[in-house]
């Protein structure tokens, strides 16, 4: 029996995770060590432990809250950045070359100087995270405002449509299928900071626990933690960001 | 209604200037429809773009009262918004609510608000493009090439369209075409662009009835030979 094409790929899609858990599963056996390599069932018992006692949720909601905030930062910031860029060539000689320092920047460093000039606290952390990311957002951005129809322009200008619906009706539609390519990048380049961050300089959430059982070793606590994070981004990208690109770009594959 | 003066246009390329329209004036009343010929690169979108404002690098002036209905070579309609949605999105404050399928009804499309401009063919678009140029009630109507790329009967039915506008709602009307036959029975005065730089060479007043303007036409025909050449590459036969 031959399934439709979205069922076959989630039914192929399914086999390999299946596959990955198998895989795991032989090589925890083989190692037989809980301590160094413990199965997937040893790290769903602590997902499960920690999940009762409210610390996992707690920590997620901590990082995710931090995720959103320096991920809509980003994105409105490097928006209207690249959206500077792509339309004034004056701008962009201007920003071109702080772009190229930022996008090879290590992160690391972004952090640790954040953390050192503004303090170990909530808006070091944001604002490290977002001057990672924005970058990233600048280049794709820029890209699309590169891209906007001079035609649509010159329908704009000649009706002297007031600014607001030339951005809503006509320049956001064109943006938005890189403003969605830009965000779906994002949020994995985001959520993955963050945990860094957390790590690094923070009281609570998924990095800061990981960075708990790390000190002790305990590489089940630490996949407990960061394998439920990553669940959980991954969920938002396929059920929310994806959908979203998909419908950002109909108009242009039609 | 409008009053153009174009002194001097020039394009500037990698520091060369090259002047491109030189000393053209003319005016469009209300109720007049004026179609401009000239051979391709004569400045006539050039033109156009001054009249409706996209240009403003040079020296001269255009005086337009009222609002202008703009159509361009190209439908230039957003493909992500519906037929009905494309007219809206040029109705601002100030223009009376248009009634859209009314508006798509004169121009040949009736019942297409609803479809998105894939769903068109080019010379449907067109006809929506114009259906957008009259939506804002226009007392100005700047056409570039309305009649290209459609058949020679569709021409004529939009041609039609356009002098009951100008008749009917006192538009002034300027239009630049390649194909003389298709305006000949609906305007009132044809320009005539040519040179390098494009000057205005004749401003002729078309005189009434159909056996008039065809001697009309004929003397057209004689003293700007390149207007047959253009009408017989641009217009299918009949």
């Amino acid at each position: 029996m031959t399934l439709p094409g979205g069922l076959a790929r989630l039914r192929d899609g399914a086999l390999s995770l299946l596959g990955f858990l198998a895989l795991w599963w032989v090589a925890a056996a083989h190692v037989h060590s809980a301590d160094l390599l413990p199965s997937p069932a040893d790290v769903l018992a602590v997902v499960w432990r920690e999940t009762l006692s409210g610390t996992l949720p707690l920590a997620i909601g901590i990082t995710l809250a931090r995720v959103t905030v320096a991920f809509t930062l980003s994105m409105i910031a490097g928006s209207a950045v690249g959206y500077l860029a792509g339309r004034s060539r004056r701008a962009d000689a201007y920003i071109d070359p702080w772009l190229i320092i930022a996008l090879n920047l290590p992160v690391l460093l972004v952090i640790i100087l954040a953390y050192i000039w503004i303090g170990l606290n909530e808006a070091a952390a944001i604002l490290a995270v977002t001057v990672a990311k924005v970058p990233t957002v600048v280049v794709a951005v820029r890209e699309g405002a590169r891209t906007l129809d001079p035609g649509l322009e010159d329908v704009a200008r000649a009706y002297h449509l007031p600014r607001l619906r030339r951005l809503r009706r006509l320049v956001l539609p064109q943006l938005a299928p890189y403003l969605a390519a830009a965000g779906r990048s994002g949020l994995s380049i985001t959520w993955k900071i963050v945990l860094i961050v957390e790590l690094l300089g923070r009281p609570n959430g998924v990095g800061f626990e990981m960075n708990l059982y790390f000190q002790n070793f305990d590489v089940a606590g630490v996949l407990a933690y960061g394998l439920a994070f990553a669940a959980i981004m991954l969920l938002i990208e396929k059920s929310v960001l994806q959908p979203w690109e998909r419908r950002a770009s109909a108009w242009r594959h039609a | 209604m409008l009053d153009v003066r174009i002194v001097r246009k020039a394009f500037r390329r990698n520091g060369e200037v090259r002047p491109v329209l030189h000393d053209i004036g003319f005016a469009v009343a209300a109720g007049e429809v004026v179609a401009l010929f000239g051979p391709s690169g004569a400045g006539k979108t050039t033109t156009l773009r001054i009249v409706m404002g996209l240009d403003a690098e040079f020296e001269g002036h255009v005086a337009r009262n009222g609002r202008l209905g703009a159509m361009f070579q190209e439908p230039l309609l957003a493909p992500w918004l519906t037929v009905a949605d494309n007219l809206r999105l040029v109705v601002t404050e100030g223009v009376p609510p248009p009634d859209i399928p009314m508006l798509l009804a004169e121009a040949g499309l009736p019942g297409a608000g609803r479809r998105l401009p894939r769903e068109l063919s080019l010379g449907m678009a067109r006809r929506a493009a114009l259906a957008r140029a009259l939506a804002v009630a226009p007392s100005v109507l700047v056409m570039d090439e309305p009649f290209v790329s459609l058949d020679p009967q569709l021409a004529g039915s939009l041609a039609a369209v356009i002098r009951a506008r100008a008749t009917r709602d006192r538009a002034a009307v300027l239009l630049s075409t390649h194909d003389l036959d298709s305006v000949l029975a609906i305007t009132d005065r044809i320009l005539v662009l040519s040179g390098h730089p494009a000057t205005l060479q004749a401003d002729v007043t078309l005189p009434a009835g159909a056996t008039a303007r065809l001697a009309a036409r004929g003397d057209l025909l004689a003293a700007f030979p390149f207007l047959a050449r253009t009408e017989t590459t641009a217009s299918p036969a009949k």
